[in-house]
């Protein structure tokens, strides 16, 4: 199993938030395994995706449908297109198992959406868990808690 | 237009047969005369029996503009009050919902209430003495909703003391909120986590209207319904078919399997989609479920309320319910350009988990603010709230399938794709409007 270092684990945090801010969506699917899902809960500390409700729950196919819409020619909250940026706190590595080949992150940020003459910030922890895979880092899970996740929202279009 | 609304006339020459004007959706004015008399004459959604299920529990909520607390009296009873402390108007509750104990007691001064709202006591009480205080309105405590209704587990108020009865208000379109209910194996709902609260920049009406408008998923959702499709074909249409499939795609049905699937209005404004069939009709069977049905119901009753595959049923003023995945949507007007959307989940009591699942990611999947699928409806509403403001034509068509001699006071079948239900609600908007307005004179 090929080590992974703590650099290295912070490293692929920062690149996975700058494909994202670039809109370079197929390399970041890429980065996930087959079977991840990607969750931000509706509720603090919720501790269940599946019989309460979430923001997001997403698998692989819906993680592909949301990048897929985004370039279609009818999409049409997304004329004009929305831009994102996330500004990273230092993340904390919690976990390096490399005899499991199994890694855990926790990363403070601030993500920024705008479009038309909108913007908001929404302040938000995100939780990794990294698996290597023939040598390279991939995303089993994602977790992200929104820091107001109760709160009234208009349309958060892109990827916190 | 005038600033205030006097006269029913000044209120009936905003709506046509065929048509509204465009000042019901943009007009601040008129925003206030919904306020003052429609959500007072109707009968409106406060809330869950569950979400209050212990006694002293309350939740808090809003009627149309109105603070309102939603609590289970010691008597085990709900009661509906308005959220104002009758002394100096600090709200009672502040938290989404909490346990009170035996009496509310105001964070300010310390005047306290039974869960009725009947004051309790104020400190020092002695300064009243002589002052005439037992003369005030104010001294009889946390003032109560004109009227509440339990019905079956759903807590609806009517502001105004006198009014339509809750029956004669809603009449046979109880029968939605009937087959959710006998959904589940216990007869019993029980309302789970919190809701999905999505922020429109748009009129509430737009909203309502939305949820029967059955020209539009294949058009406005065409991003996300047909992309899902195409993306499914390109993977080798694999089986199991992925949820997205089955929750998103069929949003890109054709028009005909719309115009099939039925509308069904009922007097009162309220009315549903999908009488024959619908979007729903075809979620794959979950292991149990049936068989728990058959073993409350018996083999027939079973097979009936489950045949029922009711799309949306609207209860006007506010609320939309799916039956067949027990969701609950409240539109609330918060401005005539603004409106919250709440959408709560339940659970059938007695039924497998796997339709909770099922039910949890309807929602996130279509009605979060994160949704492919809801954002394409917002940003249908917002365009529509600015383009309204355009003085190049004052109306709006609501006109497909209308035909003269419409009769809302009646109930009626007609072709999936009639913008009736929304004829239909202005109707009854017009006469929850003006029913408590001087007739005659000028506005």
């Amino acid at each position: 199993m090929t080590a992974h270092s703590r650099e290295e684990i912070i490293d692929f945090l920062y690149d996975e938030v700058r494909m994202l801010d670039e809109g370079r969506y197929n390399d970041w699917l890429a980065l996930w395994l087959a079977d991840g899902h990607y969750w931000m809960p509706l509720d603090y500390k919720q501790t269940d995706p599946l019989l309460v409700t979430s923001l997001l729950y997403e698998d692989i196919f819906m993680l592909k449908l949301r990048v897929e819409r985004l370039n279609g020619a009818r999409t049409f909250s997304q004329k004009p297109k929305s831009r994102c940026h996330h500004v990273l706190q230092r993340p904390f590595v919690d976990v390096i198992d490399n005899d499991r080949g199994f890694y855990q992150t926790n990363v403070s940020m601030h993500y920024i959406e705008t479009r038309h003459d909108d913007q908001f910030l929404l302040a938000l922890t995100a939780t990794h868990e990294l698996k290597s895979v023939d040598g390279r880092l991939k995303i089993a899970n994602k977790r992200v808690d929104l820091l107001n996740s109760d709160a009234a929202f208009g349309n958060i279009q892109l990827l916190p | 237009m005038s600033h205030t609304f006097t006269t029913a006339e000044s209120v009936t020459r905003l709506v046509n047969s065929h048509q509204v004007h465009r000042d019901v959706y943009t007009s601040e004015a008129v925003y206030r005369l919904e306020m003052q008399q429609l959500f007072c004459n109707a009968w409106v959604y406060v809330g869950h029996d569950s979400q209050t299920p212990a006694k002293g529990d309350y939740y808090t909520t809003q009627v149309g503009d109105q603070p309102v607390i939603q609590v289970r009296h010691s008597d085990g009873e709900i009661k509906v009050l308005y959220n104002r402390c009758p002394h100096k108007g600090t709200k009672i509750a502040i938290d989404r919902e909490g346990n009170t104990g035996k009496f509310f007691r105001c964070p300010y001064h310390a005047w306290s209430f039974k869960t009725d709202g009947c004051l309790l006591a104020i400190p020092l009480k002695k300064g009243y003495v002589g002052t005439g205080l037992d003369k005030t309105e104010n001294v009889k405590g946390i003032k109560a909703v004109g009227a509440v209704m339990n019905y079956r587990g759903f807590i609806f108020a009517r502001l105004a003391e006198t009014g339509i009865s809750f029956e004669d208000y809603f009449g046979e379109s109880l029968s939605s909120i009937d087959n959710m209910v006998d959904r589940s194996p216990e007869g019993r709902l029980e309302a789970i986590g919190p809701p999905l609260r999505y922020m429109h920049q748009c009129n509430w009406k737009m909203l309502v209207e939305n949820q029967t408008d059955t020209c539009h998923p294949m058009v406005a959702h065409e991003s996300s319904a047909g992309t899902a499709i195409k993306l499914w074909q390109e993977l080798g249409s694999p089986e199991p078919k992925p949820p997205a499939m089955q929750i998103i795609a069929p949003f890109m049905s054709p028009y005909e399997f719309f115009e099939d699937m039925g509308i069904r209005t009922w007097p009162n404004g309220h009315g549903h989609t999908g009488v024959y069939h619908s979007i729903h009709s075809d979620y794959s069977a979950i292991a149990g479920y049936f068989e728990a049905m058959v073993a409350s119901y018996g083999d027939e009753r079973a097979r009936q309320i489950l045949d029922e595959n009711r799309h949306n049923t609207v209860y006007f003023p506010n609320i939309m319910i799916k039956g067949p995945i027990q969701q609950l949507r409240n539109f609330i007007p918060l401005g005539p350009d603004k409106t919250l959307v709440e959408s709560y989940i339940f659970r059938l009591v007695g039924a497998p988990d796997e339709l909770l699942a099922r039910t949890a990611m309807y929602n996130r999947m279509v009605n979060a603010p994160t949704s492919i699928v809801g954002h394409d409806d917002l940003e249908m509403y917002e365009r529509a709230q600015e383009g309204l403001l355009s003085n190049g034509l004052d109306w709006v068509n609501i006109q497909r399938l209308h035909s003269d001699d419409e009769d809302y006071t009646q109930e009626a079948v007609e072709n999936g794709t009639t913008e009736r239900q929304m004829r239909n609600q202005f109707n009854a908007w017009l006469k929850f409007n003006t029913c408590s307005l001087p007739s005659g004179g000028v506005a």
